[in-house]
């Protein structure tokens, strides 16, 4: 048993109400530069749908991922290291511009800049690859909301399976359809395709925390792992020549911080924990012949971090304690492994995918009220998971490799929550029939209840920080490492506040942030050292220091903004009363 | 003259080769790369790269062939003279002119695509000139000895001597001198090539990835010793915008 830590994401996918909050912010962060216009780290793909790139479900054309070879040996489907040498020249299948879309901007000068005249000036689209005129035509998310379904839905490559193998035909009619909302990020593959696609070997997991990282160095731009990873989650910087993919913040998460598509989610969907995983039984788990049966290969493989054994050979392998400590308390291991709850994505890739979903019962849901039954009954709501085949069919495709009966199950289980809760909130008398029917017991009900539907942020989160102290031995580092958390972190330095070498605003604004997100006070003085960071403001209260002293309002009642604007405390916390409303009626 | 051209340029250039790709390599690994523009467009460089690519290797392949290995060795194994010259001749050829062709497909795609040619910086077409003159040059000296046939010049007896002088420091200048002109140009325009190899996108020839034949499939790295937050800002963090695609031409 060799034991490593990885980090992983749920999403809870009922919740998602597809804002696009985190793709922006994303890209805000990490593809706000030339040569990832077009590439989106984060991105919420409306399904049924085509996705992004356009169709990079059909592997059968982009040959991405794992397949078995003749004797039954994991082998890559884009072909053996031989041939992807012969192929290096021109990759065989690559995806290009035109399968994401073409970015663009507007030339919003001419608004300003157009001379006087009778016509309004436009500002007109131009191609950011070009720099000329263009015509948009497609976009990351197109077909947002069904947009365009009715002439297009049937290029869903999951939809022409699920057509194919059913008589019934997915409708893209009003009345019978169903969507859903898919954020996507790199799934931080326990058995990457993309890495064993690189001729340079420049891709590679970290060994502390499993994320999944492109060597800007090493990578020559051989872009073969483009063509490997079969979520097309890696992308060509076609300005620096270089892949690049989605670093699971790891600056941030290094810190003890979530990710910043996490961190902003505005359904507070996302949750983010460790795995403790055996490393040497991943070849061999990604390796059973029967597709539908990777699911159960995969989740022997997540290790359970109370078994003593378990925990023991993690101190061995050098795994701190309070990493082990963070896995027991992990929000993901509770969703996939305890509550099997969490589905990996398209297990029939064979990489192993981290991040895991909460497939949505919304689709049941919708239909069943809009045909006015009533949506919050267990018994309607189980005959309806068994009577609506195509919505579960297609989940069963994302989800399971299509085995319908795994997805089916989880749905129950998540409709005996909703039953069985919408019974104690109306203040009846509990229905123990109803968390025995899915097998579980009321109490684990209602903890998975608890952790669905109103965790808070620090456990949503459980995010152990990365263990520096060497870099203290670095000659340069160590003022650096001053910025880390603990409680020296921000002393004045001797010489005032403005002497030594500044905090980078960045780390300055993670603590800010974080304080903010998890006090429940508005962010004192105590993280802004009595200045005013207005990036950092939330808008709560009046700190020290924003408007200039007067003689009326002495300073020290300023700095209380309790005091003047009465309690500020749920808006100040990170995971206010908000979720419990989105638990049930997502 | 002789002397400059074939005893002092050859070590000139070998110094500019190996000093700069030693010092692009320590300074420049982030810009050591292919710079594929494969994702602007795919259908012509499929036809037009793979060609010109294997037409390369063959060519590279028949310069070893005709600069290293003595004459004497080949006649010893029993290869005649004319055997080997067809050979050369057909081989040589066919490689060469696949590698002209190829290289034509590929100018002619960055011209004509839009976004490959926007993204040609002023180094890439300083870069084709050469390389496409050493390319034809080399094969006029093939054409040229087809044309004079029996008479035709023997190159294995005067450049490729001078080559192998080369590397035990006792250039064989006269050697070389009694080459006629079309070799003479063709050499001195491949060693501008490689003078200037370093300084181009064509040092991702140097990392051929020959190691993933033998590389386990799955990396382990551990992390930095540096915590990510505080490390500075490097390359390719430009800023966004079609102003930045006219910048950086270089
Ligand atoms: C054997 C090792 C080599 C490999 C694996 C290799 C691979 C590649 C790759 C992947 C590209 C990018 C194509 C694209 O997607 O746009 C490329 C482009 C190119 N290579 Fe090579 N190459 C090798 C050797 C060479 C050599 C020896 C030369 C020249 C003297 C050369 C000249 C070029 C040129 C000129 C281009 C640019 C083509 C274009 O986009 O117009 N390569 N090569
Ligand atoms: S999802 Fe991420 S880790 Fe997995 S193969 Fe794709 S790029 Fe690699
Ligand atoms: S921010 Fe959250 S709710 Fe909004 S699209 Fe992203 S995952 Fe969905």
């Amino acid at each position: 048993m060799r034991v490593m830590a990885q980090m992983g994401m749920v999403m809870n996918l009922d919740k998602c109400i597809g804002c696009h909050t985190c793709s922006v912010t994303c890209k805000q962060a990490w593809t706000n530069r030339a040569g990832t216009e077009y590439v989106w780290f984060n991105n919420v793909e409306t399904r049924p749908g085509q996705g992004y790139p356009r169709r990079y479900e059909d592997q059968e054309k982009w040959r991405g991922g794992w397949k078995l070879n003749k004797k039954g040996r994991l082998a890559l489907k884009s072909g053996g290291r031989v041939a992807k040498l012969l192929g290096l020249f021109a990759s065989p299948v690559q995806p290009e511009l035109k399968d994401y879309y073409e970015p663009w901007t507007y030339d919003y000068k001419t608004l300003i800049d157009a001379p006087l005249g009778d016509d309004f000036p436009v500002a007109r689209p131009k191609s950011l690859i070009t720099g000329k005129d263009t015509k948009i035509t497609w976009s990351a998310n197109w077909d947002d909301d069904l947009g365009g379904a009715p002439e297009m839905g049937h290029l869903d490559p999951i939809v022409e399976k699920v057509r194919r193998e059913s008589e019934d035909k997915i409708k893209f009619a009003f009345e019978q359809t169903f969507m859903f909302y898919l954020p996507r990020i790199c799934e931080h593959c326990l058995n990457p395709s993309c890495m064993a696609s690189c001729p340079s070997g420049a891709i590679y997991k970290r060994v502390e925390d499993g994320i999944v990282l492109v060597d800007q160095d090493k990578c020559r731009g051989w872009r073969q792992c483009i063509t490997g990873c079969p979520y097309k989650k890696i992308y060509f910087n076609h300005k620096t020549g270089k892949a690049e993919k989605c670093t699971f913040c790891y600056p941030r998460v290094e810190i003890g911080l979530p990710t910043v598509c996490s961190e902003t989610c505005v359904g507070r969907l996302r949750y983010l924990g460790l795995f403790l995983y055996d490393a040497d039984r991943v070849t061999d788990a990604a390796a059973v012949t029967d597709e539908k049966d990777l699911y159960e290969s995969q989740m022997d493989v997540l290790l359970d971090p109370f078994d003593p054994a378990v925990a023991a050979a993690a101190s061995a392998q050098g795994i701190p304690d309070d990493w082990i400590d963070a896995a027991r308390r992990s929000p993901v291991y509770a969703l996939a492994k305890v509550y099997k709850v969490a589905l990996p994505l398209h297990p029939e890739y064979r990489t192993m995918p981290m991040v895991w979903y909460v497939p949505p019962l919304s689709p049941i849901v919708d239909l069943l009220s809009d045909q006015g039954h009533d949506a919050e009954d267990s018994g309607t709501l189980f005959g309806a998971i068994d009577a609506l085949r195509i919505p579960v069919e297609y989940l069963a495709e994302l989800f399971t490799a299509g085995d319908t009966d795994r997805i089916t199950a989880v749905l129950r289980k998540l409709a005996a929550m909703r039953a069985y809760m919408r019974g104690i909130t109306l203040g009846q008398e509990a229905d123990v029939d109803i968390p025995a029917s899915v097998g579980m017991s009321p109490e684990s009900m209602y903890e998975m209840y608890r952790l669905m539907a109103i965790a808070k942020y620090e456990e949503r989160y459980v995010i152990p920080k990365a263990h520096v102290e060497q870099a203290h031995d670095l000659e340069e580092m160590g003022c650096s490492v001053d910025f880390e958390g603990g409680p020296g972190m921000y002393e004045d330095s001797p010489f005032g506040e403005a002497s030594g070498r500044p905090t980078p605003v960045a780390v300055e604004n993670f603590y800010a942030l974080k304080d903010r997100q998890t006090s429940d006070t508005a962010s004192g003085a105590a993280t802004l050292r009595n200045r005013v960071n207005l990036l950092n403001w939330d808008g709560n209260g009046a700190p020290a220091g924003l408007f200039p002293e007067t003689r009326d309002v002495p300073r020290a009642a300023a700095a209380s903004p309790a005091d003047l604007h009465g309690p500020v405390s749920d808006s100040g916390t990170g995971a206010g009363t908000g979720d419990g409303d989105s638990a049930g009626t997502p | 003259m002789d002397l400059l051209l074939w005893g002092v340029l050859p070590y000139v250039m070998v110094a500019i080769l190996i000093g700069g790709s030693i010092w692009r390599y320590r300074y420049d690994q982030f810009g050591w790369t292919t710079r594929s523009s494969q994702l602007y467009e795919s259908r012509l460089l499929r036809i037009g790269s793979p060609i010109f690519h294997f037409g390369l290797l063959a060519v590279i392949a028949g310069h070893f062939f005709g600069l290293v290995i003595p004459m004497a060795w080949t006649l010893a194994v029993g290869m005649s003279q004319d055997f080997y010259h067809l050979n050369a001749l057909l081989v040589g050829g066919v490689a060469g002119v696949g590698t002209l062709g190829g290289i034509l497909i590929l100018i002619y795609r960055r011209r004509k695509t839009g976004p490959v040619f926007m993204a040609t910086t002023r180094n890439d077409k300083v870069m084709y000139v050469v390389l496409t003159a050493a390319i034809v040059l080399g094969l006029w000296t093939t054409l040229a000895s087809v044309f004079e046939g029996e008479h035709g010049h023997n190159y294995r007896e005067t450049v490729a001597p001078w080559f192998r002088s080369l590397f035990i420091l006792q250039p064989d200048i006269t050697a070389m001198a009694a080459a006629p002109f079309s070799f003479h140009i063709h050499t001195l325009v491949g060693m501008l090539l490689f003078s200037i190899w370093p300084f181009t996108r064509l040092v991702h020839a140097f990392t051929a990835p020959l190691h993933y034949l033998f590389r386990p499939y799955i990396v382990y790295r551990t992390r930095d010793k540096v915590p990510g937050a505080v490390r500075p800002i490097r390359r390719g963090w430009a800023p966004i915008g079609t102003e930045d695609r006219t910048r950086d031409k270089k």
